[in-house]
């Protein structure tokens, strides 16, 4: 079949009060960025609390539903074949017709669902309903009506136009992202980083994230599988700007002057550190990790609050309650699980000692930093320095500030 | 920064010349071989030409070359296809625990076809026993694979007696030499050796990646793996590549132009280069000694540095080598090579190879050794617990 446009549904929007428009302005703006890699022409408009999206040309159905599914703020995608305002005897030929080609063999239950929003039309909604559950039963007779629990709902919108679907494919829901602010994330090559990004750029928030490499340890392709995890992630929620810091002499500098059983929890505390200059120079709200309580060393509650003291943003884990299989399970669902999994070290790894420590004491962890005084804040200011930043879109990356300086933006 | 590029058993830069060639070809001489106007007689005389620089160098008849995509399709050829094709007489093959994964999983795919594969050790030098071979060998061996020169460790195999010794107890069964990293750094004489069956690759002599070629002796049975319009005698269908035949005639006829003089140059940077390194204490140089080791590769086990980290602190002076055994923090893999010389299993993981080629110079070694000296100290001082 031949849909003429999409009709959006949006669930959590509608019940944002006078702050309305602006969700609906940003979910409109996201879905017309959303569309435009796919082939065709499109307008998206909102009306009466709706949005639509209408197909100016041939499409591809399949891409852009998909590509529409990935546009939170979305509940629910419906394509639509819509009519003029047509008196009821036609309108009772065009849903039959409608429920033929969408059904044409499988047996099955339906119930028609008629809304009457244009109050001129001359019958009411319960009148619609039974003129064409009447038609569509003359049509179809592998269909039967069943008012309670129907397998097909036949939905019929009398508007400006009148607007016919039965199918609603399930969009990511959340909220249109750049309505909640900005964020960054600490972005590793790992399984949790990225969904972490996910959940909360799911709820409006813009994502800008930051990855700590430290060569000759971490190789190239360590960095491309990042750029390729935030790749994957924008695809959800538009060009990410990714930060590249150079960590290695930070963390060489810790593993001679600290305890090595101290090093992962001293050298993330450092990386938050960086992580929310970075974030306050680029007008970010918050921080977000993938930590989960309890997962490894360094994300007890006690290593976590640790972690947490170097920072006056707030920190979002969105993950904090999540088992590693639930973690996994999401990971898969947005696809960034295969490239998760490839074998490259993450500077995390390298120097891991053999039994971390898993219950720091801040005063001690904050000691033994005073080894660290000497040099500690150059070698800070020349990570910062190092900062290569790129832009990652769904359709590659390109880099706007190298090591050395300025490109363009 | 200047570069040195010693990762040539990974593959080589093309020879200019090659370069030159390959684009008259591609510009110019672009027929098909197999049309009957001026543009394919044009085209078929680059392949019978650079067919005859081959047969030369290899001192065997032009038409017993068949020419390939690589060196990993002329091993599939032998043995899969030696196999397919003298099943009826046994279901028995012999091969090295060294092999190159072309070979071994060629072997793998053929026991799950329900034939046996008996997988030789070798010694502490990478080194496969002839007495070995026969002992393995048996009435039903249908085909065994040993391959000329490591590609890890630079073992160069005893293939001369191994062929004898095959002939000795069991005439019928085919002989494979996997010679990838060999041709190029040794003379190779496979009818003369009595050898059947012998893989070449071209991009490890400085022709264009996607070329090889297979040595099928006289009277062997092989049976093709692919099949189409019937090129090269039905044995391997598809146009050919010509320019890239073309490039591997002229690379391989420039390799044994002052054949000697130019092995002597890299046995003689290869020593220098190990002399050099003599100061640094705790290291191992894998493999045969002296003149039983291919010139062109060096393994040499760090221990106490990763071989990854050791590429890339490399990579950062300009040097390029490949890490021994590829491994990763979540993804333990191994090197069957090094296994099989029984390096301890704490150095599996601190091994690169240098691998050397025609290009190479004094100053590559230089640097590496520079680079080395400078890197490896610094990279001790942090290591993992």
């Amino acid at each position: 079949m031949k849909y003429q446009s999409f009709l959006i549904k949006y669930a959590e929007i509608g019940i944002k009060g006078k702050n309305r428009h602006i969700f609906e302005e940003a979910l409109v703006r996201q879905i017309k960025h959303a569309l435009k890699p796919c082939e065709g022409s499109f307008a998206v408009h909102r009306t009466y609390g709706r949005v639509f999206v209408e197909c100016l040309s041939e499409y591809d159905y399949s891409e852009v539903t998909e590509a529409l599914s990935r546009v939170f703020g979305i509940s629910g995608i419906c394509p639509i074949v819509e009519t003029p305002v047509i008196p009821i005897e036609e309108l009772r030929t065009a849903a039959a017709n409608f429920m033929k080609e969408e059904y044409p063999s499988e047996t099955s239950t339906f119930k028609v669902h008629a809304r009457r929003l244009n109050k001129e039309y001359p019958l009411d909604s319960m009148k619609v309903n039974e003129e064409l559950g009447e038609a569509v039963l003359e049509a179809c007779p592998n269909l039967t009506v069943d008012v309670h629990k129907p397998e097909i709902m036949l939905h019929v919108e009398i508007r400006e136009k009148i607007y016919i679907y039965s199918t609603i494919i399930p969009g990511p829901g959340g909220l249109p992202v750049g309505v909640g602010g900005k964020a960054m994330l600490l972005l590793s090559g790992g399984i949790d980083s990225p969904v972490a990004g996910y959940m909360i750029a799911k709820r409006g928030v813009k994502l800008d994230a930051v990855y700590f490499n430290a060569p000759p340890y971490t190789s190239e392709r360590a960095l491309q599988k990042v750029v390729d995890l935030a790749s994957q992630v924008a695809a959800y929620t538009g060009p990410i700007w990714l930060h590249n810091i150079n960590f290695t002499e930070i963390q060489l500098y810790i593993y001679e002057k600290c305890p090595h059983d101290e090093l992962t929890i001293i050298m993330r505390r450092f990386m938050m550190r960086i992580a929310e200059r970075l974030a306050k120079e680029s007008e970010c709200l918050g921080l977000i990790t993938g930590e989960s309580i309890g997962q490894v060393a360094s994300q007890t509650l006690t290593a976590l609050g640790v972690t947490n003291e170097v920072c006056t943003l707030p920190v979002f884990r969105p993950l904090i309650g999540f088992d590693k299989e639930e973690i996994v399970k999401v990971s898969k669902k947005i696809g960034t699980f295969e490239t998760s999994i490839l074998p490259y070290e993450d500077c995390c790894t390298i120097f891991v000692a053999k039994h971390p420590v898993t219950k720091p004491r801040l005063d001690v962890i904050k000691r033994h930093e005073k080894n660290l005084d000497e040099k500690i804040d150059e070698m800070v200011e020349r990570a910062i320095a190092t900062d290569e930043i790129m832009i990652v879109g769904s359709d590659g990356a390109r880099i706007v500030k190298t090591r050395d300086g300025v490109l363009e933006v | 920064m200047r570069e040195a590029y010693l990762d040539n058993s990974a593959t080589t830069r093309c020879f200019p010349e090659v370069v030159e060639l390959m684009n008259k070809i591609y510009l110019e001489e672009y027929g098909n071989p197999s049309s009957m106007h001026h543009k394919g007689v044009e085209a078929e005389k680059h392949i019978t030409e650079a067919k005859k620089r081959l047969a030369q160098i290899l001192k065997v008849n032009e038409r017993n070359l068949i020419f390939t995509s690589c060196g990993t399709e002329s091993d599939n050829i032998a043995i899969i296809g030696g196999a397919l094709a003298n099943m009826r007489r046994g279901r028995h093959l012999v091969t090295s625990m060294i092999e190159h994964p072309a070979v071994t999983e060629s072997m793998r795919y053929l026991e799950s076809q329900g034939f046996e594969v008996t997988y030789l050790p070798v010694d502490e030098y990478g080194i496969v026993s002839p007495d070995l071979v026969e002992e393995a060998v048996r009435d039903d061996t249908i085909l065994v694979s040993i391959m000329h020169t490591n590609n890890e460790i630079g073992a160069v195999e005893p293939i001369r007696e191994i062929a004898k010794r095959i002939n000795a107890k069991n005439p019928s069964a085919l002989f494979h030499v996997d010679a990838v990293q060999g041709f190029g750094k040794a003379q190779i004489y496979p009818k003369k050796w009595g050898v059947d069956l012998l893989s070449v690759s071209g991009h490890k002599i400085h022709a264009p990646k996607g070329t090889g070629f297979l040595y099928i002796a006289d009277k062997i049975k092989v049976k093709n793996l692919i099949f189409g319009g019937g090129q090269q005698g039905g044995m391997r269908s598809g146009t050919e590549n010509v320019a890239g035949i073309a490039a591997m005639g002229l690379a391989a006829q420039m390799l044994y132009q002052d054949f000697d003089k130019s092995m002597d140059r890299l046995y003689a940077l290869r020593e220098s280069f190990l002399d050099s390194l003599e100061d640094i204490p705790d290291l191992r140089v894998n493999g045969p000694k002296g003149k039983k080791c291919a010139p062109h590769i060096i393994s040499l086990t760090v221990p106490g540095v990763r071989a990854e980290v050791l590429l890339h602190a490399l990579e950062e002076k300009g040097v390029y080598v490949s890490a021994g055994s590829a491994c990763a923090s979540n993804k333990p893999h191994t090197s069957a090579t090094l296994e099989a010389i029984r390096l301890p299993r704490a150095y599996l993981d601190n091994t690169i190879r240098i691998s050397l080629s025609e290009m190479t110079t004094e100053e590559d070694m230089q640097q590496a050794s520079e680079a080395l000296h400078e890197v490896i100290p610094f990279l001790r001082k942090y290591t993992r617990h």
